[in-house]
């Protein structure tokens, strides 16, 4: 607790933000993602967007592994539901992107349940397995089914249009990509604040318990489901429409292990977890590729190793990480936080 | 009145026999308890009267209503609080949000309202607090620790909190497994005296299972005793003590 701030009721006491410092970083840190579009070139914008699209993502992964604990090996697939359902609907009905945005999300929530509802009988990796078995399905559909998906090629899809704005370039899909991820972070930051938040906690820890205090499993299971794979779903209308073309390549198995890796990286069942794995595993490829390329100029022999040597670093990163801190990124915020909290009244 | 009845239940795993033809009834607003040896099937009552045992036979009602055939959550949304033997708290959880979890049968927060924390939601969740704080919180004198993960606390206070949670529910009946169990002697005076309150001050049913007999004789109206699965005695703490059978099958071995 901070020093000297006495909460004066309970309405305070559950609030997001309790004090004055945290409102006030809070506002410093909008300001900056304000600023940050006008300052950044095209390449740190189109970093930013792709980042923001894995955060939408991740955020939703969460939801449904990290805080209600049913494993999810098909996450990319809903991000590809979410995708090719706005490039079908973009391209063949001419829909406007704000609405191409829920219908994805709801599109890729309608698949979500139906893949969950082993969850009535199967738990752990059972499930894990049932998720998986859906990744392949839908890697399969969007490859083949090529009157609807376009098969191997897939669809190209014109800029998206807002209020007659055309969203051309990285920095004017900036302002689409961040006020979506600050619902998002919003709606999931909400849903732990109340009674649906704590059920799917509580499945995870005790499942019997769970049932005990009147919570129906597989409804609330489900209610993960359908949560997680809407997020995904959006996350798939940004994508196609940063990317200006979905293909099945966007969506494989590995992607899937992506997002788990960006949950488990930032923090299990931890919205702002979500964020920090999103933004590592996506910004630290990168770095380290911005680094190996200061080597360019050496023997190309020498290149040929330097080259696999990237993703080695990336993965020992993450193992690294993990076992110094197994409860993820967050975590170590949150220590951090709690340092300066005291600051400069150090004890 | 009778608040829970139980009739001619039978309880057996493949071969073993666990419960035969128990019947008891009971009253509202009394403290009913069952003992017996170690695996007489005391635990296994409970878990029939919540619905994660079918028993083979029998019938259970609660409150005037058959609920033989009904699901662990809807019971537990008809009115029925349960604390367990080994402690079943979410552990990943802080104590504050263990003890809601009591209540979420009767919030009615949907999946769209959590998603967006507009009026009703944010209204009820308020009230919520309050309610635990009021009801709960203050009652068992757990204010202090209301914002620690449960993982944290002593045993004696997780049973607290285990019990806070099951008082969220606003139970009809109170099924308590053995609540003073590795507990020393100040946390297990405090225990009785909260059980006693609950049924004193708030009028509550308690059905409890406990091994210390000094606390079932001090507390209890009525007590049943269970050996090997049958029911051997009913009757007010005095009776028992000089029933001959109970004499024989469970304070007679203890004392061995
Ligand atoms: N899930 C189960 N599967 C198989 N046998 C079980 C199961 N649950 C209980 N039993 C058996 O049923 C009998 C009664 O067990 P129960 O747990 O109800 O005893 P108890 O009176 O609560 O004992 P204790 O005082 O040790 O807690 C025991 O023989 C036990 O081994
Ligand atoms: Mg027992």
């Amino acid at each position: 607790m901070r020093v000297g701030d006495f909460k004066e009721s309970y309405a305070a006491d559950e609030a997001v933000f309790r004090t004055s410092t945290a409102r006030f970083w809070l506002g410093v840190f909008l300001v900056a993602l304000a600023v940050f579009p006008f300052v950044a070139g095209d390449y740190l914008l189109y970093m930013a967007n792709l980042t923001g699209v894995a955060i939408v993502a991740a955020v939703g992964l969460n939801i449904l592994t990290g805080a209600a604990g049913q494993i999810s090996l098909g996450h990319a697939a809903f991000v590809g539901i979410g995708a090719y359902t706005s490039a079908i609907l973009v391209t063949r009905l001419g829909l406007p992107f704000l609405l191409c945005l829920p219908l994805s999300g709801l599109a890729a929530a309608f698949f979500g349940v139906i893949v969950g509802a082993p969850s009535m009988r199967m738990k752990g990796l059972y499930l894990c397995i049932a998720t998986l078995a859906a990744q392949v399905i839908f890697e399969f559909i969007f490859v083949h089914w090529v009157p609807v998906t376009g098969g191997i090629r897939g669809i190209n899809v014109p800029a998206a249009t807002v209020f007659g704005l055309q969203l051309d370039t990285e920095f004017k899909f900036y302002f689409v990509t961040i006020p979506i991820v600050i619902l998002v972070v919003t709606a999931a930051r909400n849903l732990f604040r109340t009674r649906v938040g704590r059920a799917f906690i509580a499945i995870r820890d005790r499942d019997i318990s769970a049932e005990l205090m009147g919570i129906n499993l597989f409804q609330y299971k489900l209610y993960a489901f359908a949560t997680s794979s809407f997020f995904a779903g959006v996350a798939g209308c940004l994508n196609v429409f940063l990317l200006k073309v979905v293909t099945p390549e966007h969506f494989p198995l590995h992607e899937s292990v992506r997002y788990l890796a960006m949950i488990i990286v930032g923090g299990l069942g931890s919205v702002l977890g979500s964020i920090f794995g999103a933004i590592f595993m996506t910004m630290v490829p990168e770095a380290l590729q911005s680094l190996l390329n200061l080597f360019q100029g050496l023997d190309p022999a020498v290149m040929e190793y330097l080259f696999p040597l990237q993703t080695v670093i990336f993965g020992l990163l993450i193992v690294v990480f993990l076992v110094f801190e197994p409860q993820g990124l967050a975590e170590i915020w949150r220590r951090v936080k709690d340092y300066f909290r005291l600051w400069p009244f150090e004890h | 009145m009778n608040i829970l009845s139980v009739e001619n239940l039978s309880l057996s795993f493949g071969g073993l026999a666990a419960l035969t033809d128990i019947t008891f009834q009971v009253r509202a607003g009394e403290i009913f308890s069952i003992i017996g040896p170690n695996g007489a099937g005391k635990t296994s009552i409970l878990n029939c009267i919540g619905g994660f045992y079918k028993p083979q036979q029998g019938r259970i009602t609660l409150d005037g209503k058959d609920v033989t055939k009904t699901s662990p959550d809807r019971r537990a949304a008809m009115g029925l609080a349960r604390t367990f033997q080994n402690i079943a708290l979410f552990r990943g959880m802080t104590v504050l949000d263990n003890i809601k979890l009591g209540a979420h049968a009767r919030l009615k927060t949907s999946l769209l309202q959590a998603l967006l924390y507009w009026g009703p939601a944010h209204a009820e969740e308020m009230a919520l607090r309050e309610d635990v704080e009021k009801d709960v919180i203050d009652f068992l004198e757990i204010e202090p620790i209301r914002k620690l993960p449960v993982g944290a606390l002593a045993y004696g206070l997780q049973k607290r909190v285990e019990l806070a949670r099951a008082l969220a529910m606003r139970p009809k009946v109170l099924l308590m497994d053995e609540p003073v169990a590795g507990m020393n002697a100040e946390e297990t005076e405090d225990m009785a005296r909260f059980v006693l309150d609950i049924k004193e001050e708030r009028g509550g049913t308690i059905v409890l299972i406990e091994h210390d007999m000094d606390v079932i004789m001090d507390i209890s109206d009525r007590v049943m005793v269970l050996n090997f699965g049958h029911k051997i005695a009913e009757g007010t703490p005095e009776e028992i003590q000089h029933h001959p059978e109970v004499i024989k099958a469970y304070l007679g071995e203890k004392k061995n």
